[in-house]
């Protein structure tokens, strides 16, 4: 039972890292850049819905709503102001422009809400399921976390299939030139891409702090890492490697803490990623890169 | 003097401006310090800032000299700055505050050697952006076995745990690291003479490394592998080469940085510290190693400027190195720039036309 009940408890972490991975994993295919203010979005996400529900006392769905509406202008914002002019500057600058940029939203939380951990109360409202006479509780925030996963996954497969924009957005990380040659408005579509990240980005972070309530300005970095490492994990540029790399990594977290060492499951993880980059240079699901001379 | 200057060798100026700028620095700040005119603050700093100068100076031969992206470069300086300051506490008091750092220095700098040269093997077969995430993934593993490692030593020797305090075995022994409360009791041997003689080794061994035959490797790699390859170049030697010197130059930093210290713990050498050394080699430029000298300089020292600032300097700190960085790289930026230097261009050529003209009605 105890096996089951940590598989979910993984699958339901992995599936938040997965929502993240998501975003770090569709702006490193269209603008080839390592977004590591993504973490920190995810962080202003939940702080927005926490300051709606606590200080506003709105229903915890709106307040979801607001925190994707919110993030999806900062993620615009950010993309216009700090990484748009440096479409064609190295690779470097624009990292640490991201880090610059990272260093800027926890200060400026820590300025907003201060360094006191705020107490993230759960937006999911109903019971958690008992199963096996109580000897397996599936938490309400598991069910949901891994529900609004399978939802955010099958939408944005049939957006990048099917859409007008996924196809540009596909066009664009082929090769960005050529996609301006047929017309694709390129800036366009990388600020779409940015706004869809971010989005996903205050859905994690609301999830997340349902499931671990502490909130405080660094809450955001170290998931940030992970899922960067999970999207890194199934082959960056590649949506179902997110998803696959982010459960999985969920997964060998919660049984390296509860089976090894609960120190050690940050060192597990990280090891079980370097094996597989190892084995698979380009990740799980990643795309075999030919050089050409 | 300055036309004499630019005629010099690409390895001659280097040297020059980097050693130059240290003693300089050392030169006006030792007497000051001697002399207690430096503030607390200010002088407490110093040490710290030579670590990270050699720091900075290392990841530069990394990033800039080999190419690679590295995002651990963190876990070196801890694994130096733990082993150096279990190497100086098993010493005893009773030996030379000297020998003790500079031994201190020295297993630091071969420890964080040696494991740079385990890490090295499998990293260096990756490539770009996976090889920096496995750069990551190596400090990050290393700040976690640091943090649950027990270290005690008594008269039978060192001893080594992983669980706690009680499982070392040890009778009436010292306990040097105790997990997450980190490396305690570490003797304040460093000092800002150590820290200078540190950075002028450090550039000593970059510099000259860097203008030899095996420099010259390295860089052809950074600037094409296939085609270093196929003029017969061994890829993995050479990046071996520069990989595990610039792990030990963080070692020794590390253990530096330690012994400036009594007490220090694995979490101050985390991802973000990695990233911040980062900072300092692209703003003082790739490669570059006066300009990395005085960006990390300035940069660490900047938190301490924007004081005044109160709780804002942090996101000063921030704005400060965003707009750097798009004042240094953006398009825009560019554009204004060549705007500017034609302008003025123009303005200079414009006068001389009129000089040559009013010289050429004078001659008539």
């Amino acid at each position: 039972m105890t096996f089951i009940f940590n598989l979910i408890n993984g699958i339901s972490l992995g599936s938040v890292y997965a929502i993240i991975a998501l975003g770090y994993t569709m702006v490193y295919g269209i603008a080839k850049m390592l977004n590591f203010a993504h973490g920190d979005v995810i962080m202003i996400g939940a702080y927005v819905s926490y300051c709606a529900t606590t200080y506003m006392g709105l229903n915890p769905l709106l307040s979801v709503v607001i925190a994707m509406v919110v993030c999806t202008a900062l993620g615009i914002i950010i993309e216009g102001l700090a990484y748009k002019p440096l479409r064609k500057a190295p690779a470097l600058a624009v990292l640490i422009t991201a880090i610059g940029v990272s260093y800027f939203l926890q200060n400026s939380a820590l300025l907003i809400w201060g360094s006191a951990p705020k107490n993230f109360s759960s937006i999911v409202s109903f019971d958690s399921i008992s199963l096996a006479g109580g000897k397996l509780i599936i938490t309400s925030e598991s069910i949901v976390t891994v529900i609004a996963c399978i939802v955010i996954m099958i939408a944005l497969t049939l957006f990048i299939k099917k859409s007008k924009m996924g196809k540009a957005m596909r066009a664009v990380s082929e090769d960005k030139g050529a996609a301006e040659l047929m017309g694709i408005n390129v800036n366009l579509t990388i600020s779409v891409t940015f706004a869809i990240g971010s989005a996903l980005a205050a859905v994690a972070g609301v999830l997340l702090c349902s499931a671990y309530p502490i909130l405080i300005p660094t809450t955001g970095s170290m998931p940030g890492i992970k899922a960067f490492t999970a999207a890194v994990f199934g082959g960056i540029g590649s949506i179902p490697g997110a998803m696959l790399g982010g459960i999985l990594l969920g997964i060998i977290e919660i049984f390296g803490r509860a089976y090894i060492s609960s120190e050690l499951a940050d060192a597990i993880v990280f090891a079980v990623l370097i094996v597989v980059l190892l084995v698979k240079p380009t990740g799980l699901l990643g795309k075999k890169i030919n050089e050409k001379v | 003097m300055l036309k004499k200057y630019k005629n010099l060798s690409n390895y001659a100026r280097t040297s020059i401006s980097t050693y130059g700028i240290i003693l300089l620095a050392f030169v006006i700040l030792f007497p000051l310090q001697q002399a207690g005119a430096l503030s607390y603050s200010f002088s407490g700093m110093l040490v710290p800032i030579c670590a990270y100068i050699v720091m900075a100076i290392s990841l530069n031969l990394t990033v800039g000299v080999l190419g690679e992206l590295s995002l651990g470069h963190a876990g070196f300086m801890s694994i130096g700055a733990f082993s150096g300051a279990i190497a100086a506490v098993s010493l005893g008091n009773g030996t030379p505050d000297v020998l003790r750092l500079v031994l201190g220095v020295l297993i630091g700098g071969v420890l964080a050697g040696i494991s740079g040269l385990l890490i090295g093997i499998p990293v260096l077969r990756l490539k770009g952006d996976y090889l920096a995430i496995v750069t990551l993934a190596f400090g990050e593993i290393i700040k976690n076995i640091v943090n649950c490692l027990y270290v005690g030593v008594d008269a039978a020797g060192l001893h080594f745990s992983m669980t706690d305090v009680a499982s070392l075995h040890m009778t009436n022994g010292t306990v040097i690291l105790k997990g997450p409360q980190g490396a305690v009791g570490i003797p304040k041997v460093a000092s800002f003479l150590s820290g200078i003689i540190l950075i002028l080794i450090t550039l000593f061994v970059v510099i000259n490394l860097v203008h030899s035959r095996t420099g010259r490797a390295i860089k052809a790699i950074r600037n094409n592998q296939i085609a270093a390859e196929s003029v017969g170049i061994s890829i993995t030697k050479y990046k071996m080469i520069a990989f595990i010197t610039s792990a030990a130059l963080a070692g020794m930093a590390g253990a530096m940085y330690a012994m400036n210290y009594s007490s220090i713990v694995a979490k101050k050498f985390d991802f973000n510290t990695s990233i911040l050394i980062l900072v300092f080699v692209v703003l003082g430029g790739m490669g570059k190693f006066f300009g990395t000298i005085v960006a990390t300089t300035v940069l660490y020292m900047l938190p301490e400027i924007f004081r005044e600032f109160g709780e804002y300097r942090m996101l000063i700190y921030a704005v400060v190195l965003i707009v750097v960085m798009l004042a240094t790289n953006s398009s825009g930026a560019k554009m204004l720039k060549d705007k500017i230097v034609d302008f003025v261009k123009n303005l200079f050529a414009r006068s001389k036309n009129k000089k040559v003209e009013a010289g050429g009605a004078d001659s008539e």
